[in-house]
């Protein structure tokens, strides 16, 4: 183990960003993000849930894909794909790191997406732990240790000291390269992780219970009266969907500039009425249909497809975002299963 | 360029056929005269006018076809209204093929066929008649009841009265929603037609149309004694990435460009009725 004091955290940022391209939480005009770390950075550290998830790194809001030069009937097709350099994220929440094996199980299924796989491989992942989860948060309902992330190198703060370990050998890699750290001896987390545990046990939506939610109680679900009741106030606006670092829809559109036509991909949002609209009809003309669809996906479809994996990490974003107060947890609480309230 | 899934390949359009006052047949091959790729029969292609859009269509034509692909396409909004107005010689980009395609290959293998069809729904038809025909020994006795708005609205209807009417063990039911001059055939919906004609049930049925010609012919079909196992239909989705990536065709656990477009009549039972 490494460690250094969280006094000279500047100095790191420094040393690794003079290695390669360093991304962390950076705070602007009152808002949290990933940024490129520039010198006089605010780095916070501080705010667990950046606005738009880590997943921004390997499924960019929008990417270039290719460019089309048209002439008279003839068309040509060059690639615009960006070659991804390597690249640090630091300061990675548990949350937003197991939404990478989510997002992997659909991008580097056959057919591999190599637009995403080419970022996934250029990254290197330095996960922080949460010292002080929120009320919003509910990741332990998925069964995710909020106390101990991995990614390629696992960073904790006790008593004022940051705590690195290598996790992979192309974190090891970075690790041993970084003259700033000094080694932490017989200093250990433990006690803070076990402090971090306990604190997560304790939030009021640690606990829920997703019993019902699985593939044979599909149909059963699909047509539970509540979905009335849980959407109503839903207004179709896409924030929970592109606040969520698991959701993955996309749009691919064209864009005509000076030099031709550009396609490029986009999230997109199921929540949109015109998501399935098509010319004879729209599948899901309300939106009911379109609230039970994201959340049917993410705790029904998806487990039922990946080995009982649900498409939610319990960040809390939707519950922090959305205008209308609905969220996941209403869901869970209504149709998980017992002893939910 | 590189052959990945969403990254297409131009294609040309080296011929184009009118078959009714909405639907042409486009063929497309590539700037060296190649099939784009190979294909069964049911799976679909990407078409794109760069600029303009990009939209999933059936091959309707046969993969023992090996010069050529053929898509039947009906005019009905900003893509398809751009290739009805081009000429040969167009270029367009092509990535494919998508979806499961007919199991030509293991449970049709050896079954008397019956094709139902409803309007441009043929297209994806097409391609499996013409497959079957080309592989004559493997398949039974074949019954295609085949119907439209009107005579005009017939896709392939040459190539349906000259090729397959002669064809040994095909039996064609033709058939036109209201009289019309110079139509000497049948009159009359689908699917009361499908019951008029009386099919014996020993055959593999594969629907193709309206969704609401499928509701009413699958109706028919359970009444003539059918079962749903025996009824294979294909189903159409709004598209945009074909592999089973961009979400959108997410029916239930499925994803109909990648796990369809072809189910057959007792798996869609498993499915949230999205579609
Ligand atoms: C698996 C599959 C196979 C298909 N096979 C054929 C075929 O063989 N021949 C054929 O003519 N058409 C076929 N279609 C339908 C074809 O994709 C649409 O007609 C096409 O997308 C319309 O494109 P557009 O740009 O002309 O319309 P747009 O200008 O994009 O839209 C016009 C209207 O069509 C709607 N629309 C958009 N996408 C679709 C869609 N996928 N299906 C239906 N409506 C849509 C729009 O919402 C709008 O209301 C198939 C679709 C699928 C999913
Ligand atoms: S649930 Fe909330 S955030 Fe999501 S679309 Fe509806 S109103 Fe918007
Ligand atoms: S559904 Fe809500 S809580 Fe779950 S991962 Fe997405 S944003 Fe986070
Ligand atoms: S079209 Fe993208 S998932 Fe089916």
């Amino acid at each position: 183990m490494k460690k250094i004091s969280c006094e000279n955290l500047s100095k790191l940022y420094s040393e690794i960003a003079s290695l390669q391209e360093l991304y962390l939480p950076v705070k602007e005009s009152g808002v949290t993000n990933y940024k490129k770390y520039e010198n006089g950075a605010e780095v916070d550290i501080k705010t667990l849930k950046t606005v738009k998830s880590a997943k921004d790194f390997f499924f960019p809001q929008t990417e270039d894909m290719m460019e089309f030069k048209v002439n008279g009937k003839n068309i040509e097709i060059n690639d615009a794909r960006k070659v991804a350099n390597p690249f640090v994220i630091f300061g990675v929440r548990a949350c937003d790191l197991k939404s990478f094996d989510i997002l992997d199980k659909v991008f580097l299924q056959e057919p591999v997406d190599t637009m995403y796989k080419a970022k996934r491989e250029a990254s290197t992942i330095i996960t922080l732990a949460c010292n002080n989860p929120e009320q919003t948060c509910f990741c332990k309902t998925f069964g995710i240790d909020a106390s101990n992330p991995a990614g390629d190198i696992s960073a904790i703060i006790v008593n004022g000291e940051m705590l690195f370990e290598a996790k992979t050998e192309k974190g090891a890699e970075l690790l041993n390269k970084l003259t700033c750290l000094e080694d932490a001896g017989d200093t250990d987390a433990d006690a803070e992780r076990a402090e971090i545990v306990k604190k997560s046990e304790n939030l009021p939506f640690a606990n829920l219970n997703l019993d019902e939610f699985k593939g044979e109680n599909l149909m059963k679900l699909f047509d539970r009266p509540e979905w009335a009741e849980l959407s109503k106030a839903c207004l179709g606006c896409g924030t929970c969907t592109f606040v969520c670092p698991t959701c993955q829809c996309f749009d691919i559109r064209d864009f005509i500039t000076n030099e031709g036509v550009r396609r490029f991909r986009c999230w997109d949002s199921c929540m949109y009425s015109e998501f399935t609209k098509m010319a004879a009809e729209n599948p899901r003309k309300t939106q009911l249909q379109r609230y039970r669809q994201r959340f049917m996906h993410k705790l029904v479809y998806f487990p039922q497809n990946n080995d009982g994996v649900y498409g939610c990490v319990g960040c809390g974003r939707c519950v922090q975002k959305c205008p209308q107060n609905l969220n996941i947890i209403k869901v869970i609480k209504k149709l998980g299963g017992k002893n939910n309230d | 360029m590189t052959n990945e899934a969403l990254f297409p390949v131009v294609g040309v359009i080296t011929d184009i056929r009118r078959d009714t006052p909405d639907v042409k047949t486009f063929r497309v091959v590539t700037p060296d005269g190649k099939k784009a790729f190979e294909h069964m029969p049911g799976q679909c292609a990407m078409l794109s006018i760069p600029g303009v859009g990009e939209a999933m269509f059936s091959i309707t034509s046969s993969p023992t076809n090996t010069e050529f692909m053929e898509f039947s396409i009906k005019k009905c909004g900003c893509l398809t209204s751009w290739l009805h107005a081009c000429e040969v010689g167009q270029m367009v980009t092509i990535r494919g093929p998508y979806g499961n395609g007919f199991p030509v290959e293991t449970a049709f293998k050896g079954k008397n066929m019956l094709f139902i069809a409803g309007g441009i729904g043929l297209a994806p038809l097409r391609s499996v008649i013409n497959y079957v025909r080309a592989h004559r020994a493997d398949y039974g006795t074949v019954d295609i009841v085949y119907g439209s708005r009107s005579m005009d609205d017939l896709v392939d209807f040459k190539e349906i009265q000259e090729e397959w009417k002669n064809e040994k063990d095909f039996n064609v039911y033709l058939t036109i929603d209201r009289p019309q001059d110079g139509w000497d055939g049948h009159v009359g919906f689908v699917p009361a037609y499908v019951k008029e004609v009386n099919i014996p049930t020993d055959r593999t049925a594969i629907l193709c149309g309206p969704p609401i010609m499928i509701k009413f012919t699958l109706q028919a079909l359970l009444e003539l004694g059918f079962e749903k196992t025996q009824v294979y239909t294909t189903l159409e989705f709004r598209m945009k990435c074909g592999i089973g990536k961009c979400g959108r065709c997410n029916v239930g656990n499925q994803y109909i460009c990648k796990d369809g477009p072809v189910f057959r009549m007792d798996q869609l039972e498993e499915l949230p009725s999205e579609y």
